[in-house]
């Protein structure tokens, strides 16, 4: 049967004959309904309600309000959720193998692939056991600048979280909000990098390239603008009646769960515990910053939300610090063995290696030639050892467990994905509640399917 | 060198670590010893700080052999103990009072080819209490890869030593629910084991190939 027909005269015969929507078959394991559409009460009213008490229905893995490819078999009684279990894996790039055949620097181009809404962190976790490995300090500027690239990271990633829970809950213009105000802040990484995600920005040793004159202002415009956008997102949710009663005693996972379940990030902190890796355990200088680490007593979906659009004011409050202490200076260790020897600038064609740089190497200094040759292709050598360098991505502690055996190429580098932690407490903040509830639910603990199957 | 599986973590001969080629730099005769084979060497005691104190809670519990090494490098303690006791360990990890190691950070094997026992699972474990860090590490051989689950202390530990399982081929045994995680169902082998090949197929530029990745010209 043709598109055609089917609009034409035959448009009826679909529903009268078959549900086009809701196909049926028996199985040895009992009936099956494929459902893709159409209305779930015509559905259940077809389960017989003796002999099929429990429905099993599989969410995703390619559903938008399972965010990305999530896969859910959740056991329903009625439309209430008695057992729930995610399946993960269909995002499994490799990316831990990958890196044991790059050098350390070329890890930085796959460890920001991973969880794809906060790459700065990523790539500042790798860098920061890498250089803890070769016991190398990187200078003040791009400990400032690090620290000023990772809040404005965890304000996009904040708002996608945002974005994405309005839009499942039905509040659209939230989604809209939300996407809008982060492309503001990927316009500025675009500016600074190059790149607007995946930007390997964070080396070993320092950052690529030093902030453009214009990413200052568009830095200070940006803290200028978001303390409106934030006002505006809690005059659309937080007095809105729908909105509290789909998030509020939604999720409900105390700091005892959390900690068994080793939830960490803005979930823990939203059941009480003010535990925050920048706090607790500094990296980067940001014991010299001065903000606070908020928490909530809700432990519930309401709570997280309230939470996020706290840390992104505190976020804020970083980051206008951190512009205040770029002082000028070396952006990159000044060991000339571990520096990448290109300096960037930019050209006709775009960012790219400077014409300053090539002409030393290819007319001038016949040794700077090899050195940028060596460092290039064969990369440096990292001492033999193993270190676990933790830090707060926005969604949870971020561990990389980086092992090295001497050579130019990590040996084993583990990433702690917060994402995959986190993810494990879905059965326990939706067993028992409501099927719409579980997307609620799943949608504050804010999981990056990138990250979580790496 | 095509169609050869680069050994990773093993001795590396002459100055770039690079066989198959005739060497022109005149040190070819050099040999680099592989930093992760051989004896492991603990660190000598007292180790400073916290360390010793949880040494000696730990031996205090579960006697002396119960910390097989020792190892504290840039600053991070690491605790060599046997594969069939980190249940046991990570109990009293988690609840005596002076550890209070209430978070499981992070569950994660290593695969080191050249060692006898040669698949090693690392704990991370964090004390939110003292704000102290430490590392676990046992190792398994290949014929009988079986450490102790530590999923009844850690219920955090489940997805984690999944994934281990999955990319190692570690057992733990008292898992409830050992199954592969990342991988499907019915994938054979353990992809992050170091003789496990990473694939790829070559690229033809110009008419030139590239070989994949792992087939490339490595330097150690």
């Amino acid at each position: 049967m043709t598109a055609t027909e089917h609009t034409a005269d035959h448009a009826h015969d679909i529903f009268a004959d078959e549900d086009a929507y809701a196909a049926e078959r028996e199985t040895t394991e009992g009936r099956v309904y494929t459902v893709t559409g159409g209305d779930w009460d015509e559905l259940v009213a077809a389960v017989d309600p003796v002999n099929d008490e429990r429905l099993i229905v599989n969410l995703g893995p390619q559903h938008p309000s399972t965010h990305g490819v999530l896969r859910l078999v959740c056991e329903l009684e009625g439309e209430t959720v008695r057992s729930l279990r995610p399946v993960i894996g269909y995002l499994h790039t490799g990316i831990e193998k990958n890196l044991e055949y790059r050098t350390w620097t070329q890890g930085c181009t796959f460890v920001t692939r991973a969880d794809y809404l906060s790459p700065i962190f990523n790539e500042t976790g790798y860098c920061l056991a890498v250089e803890k490995l070769l016991d190398v300090t990187v200078p003040e500027r791009a400990n400032v600048i690090r620290v000023i690239m990772m809040e404005l990271n965890r304000i996009a990633s904040h708002l996608v979280a945002l974005a994405t829970t309005g839009m499942e809950l039905g509040a659209l213009s939230m989604m809209i909000y939300g996407f809008r105000d982060r492309e503001k802040v990927l316009d500025i990484f675009e500016a600074i990098t190059g790149l607007r995600m995946n930007m390997a920005y964070v080396r070993p040793g320092g950052v690529a390239q030093d902030f453009p004159e214009e990413a200052i202002t568009m830095i200070r415009d940006f803290l200028e603008y978001m303390p409106k956008g934030l006002d505006d997102y809690e005059g659309l949710l937080t007095g809105n009646a729908i909105w509290q009663e789909r998030t509020q005693g939604v999720g409900y996972l105390d700091v005892s769960g959390c900690l068994a379940l080793g939830v960490t990030g803005p979930v823990l902190r939203s059941a009480g515990l003010p535990w925050d890796l920048r706090k607790t355990e500094p990296y980067c200088g940001y014991e010299d910053y001065d903000f606070d680490v908020p928490t909530h007593n809700g432990a519930d979906a309401w709570a997280r939300y309230i939470l996020r659009l706290e840390e992104i004011r505190e976020s804020l409050k970083i980051i206008k610090q951190g512009l205040d202490r770029l002082e000028p200076g070396p952006i990159m260790v000044a060991d000339k063995k571990i520096a990448w020897p290109a300096q960037l600038a930019l050209g006709a064609d775009g960012m790219g290696n400077s014409l300053n740089h090539i002409r030393h190497i290819m007319s001038q200094s016949m040794e700077a030639l090899i050195h940028h040759f060596k460092l290039v292709t064969e990369g440096f050598r990292v001492p033999a050892g193993q270190v676990y360098t933790a830090i707060e991505a926005p969604r949870g502690e971020l561990g990389i467990h980086a092992v090295s055996d001497g050579g130019t190429r990590p040996f084993r580098i583990h990433m702690r994905d917060p994402s995959f932690v986190n993810l494990q407490a879905i059965p326990a903040v939706s067993e028992g509640g409501l099927l719409a509830d579980v997307i609620a639910g799943g949608a504050s603990l804010d999981p990056v399917m990138g990250g979580c199957d790496r | 060198m095509s169609g050869e599986i680069q050994p990773v973590g093993q001795e590396a001969q002459g100055l770039f670590g690079v066989t198959g080629s005739g060497d022109t730099s005149g040190f070819g005769g050099l040999v680099r010893p592989n930093p992760t084979a051989g004896e492991l060497v603990s660190t000598p005691e007292p180790l400073g700080g916290y360390f010793d104190e949880i040494l000696a809670a730990l031996r205090d519990a579960h006697g002396e052999e119960i910390t097989r090494s020792v190892v504290v490098d840039r600053g991070e303690l690491t605790i060599y103990i046997a594969p069939d006791r980190t249940a046991e360990v990570c109990r009293t990890m988690r609840d005596d009072e002076s550890l209070k190691f209430e978070l499981c950070n992070s569950v994660s094997g290593v695969d080191y080819p050249t060692q006898a026992n040669r698949l090693h699972v690392v704990y991370h474990l964090t004390s939110m209490t003292y704000r102290r860090r430490v590392r676990l590490e046992t190792a398994v051989s290949v014929d009988h890869p079986v450490v102790a689950s530590v999923t009844e202390v850690y219920p955090t530990a489940d997805w984690q030593e999944r994934e281990a399982y999955d990319m190692f081929g570690v057992v733990f045994d008292g898992h409830p629910h050992l199954t592969r995680i990342l991988m499907p169902d019915d994938w054979e082998g353990h992809p992050q084991r170091k003789d496990y090949p990473l694939g790829g197929i070559d690229v033809e530029y110009k008419g030139a190939h590239i070989p994949p990745p792992d087939e490339r010209r490595a330097y150690k």
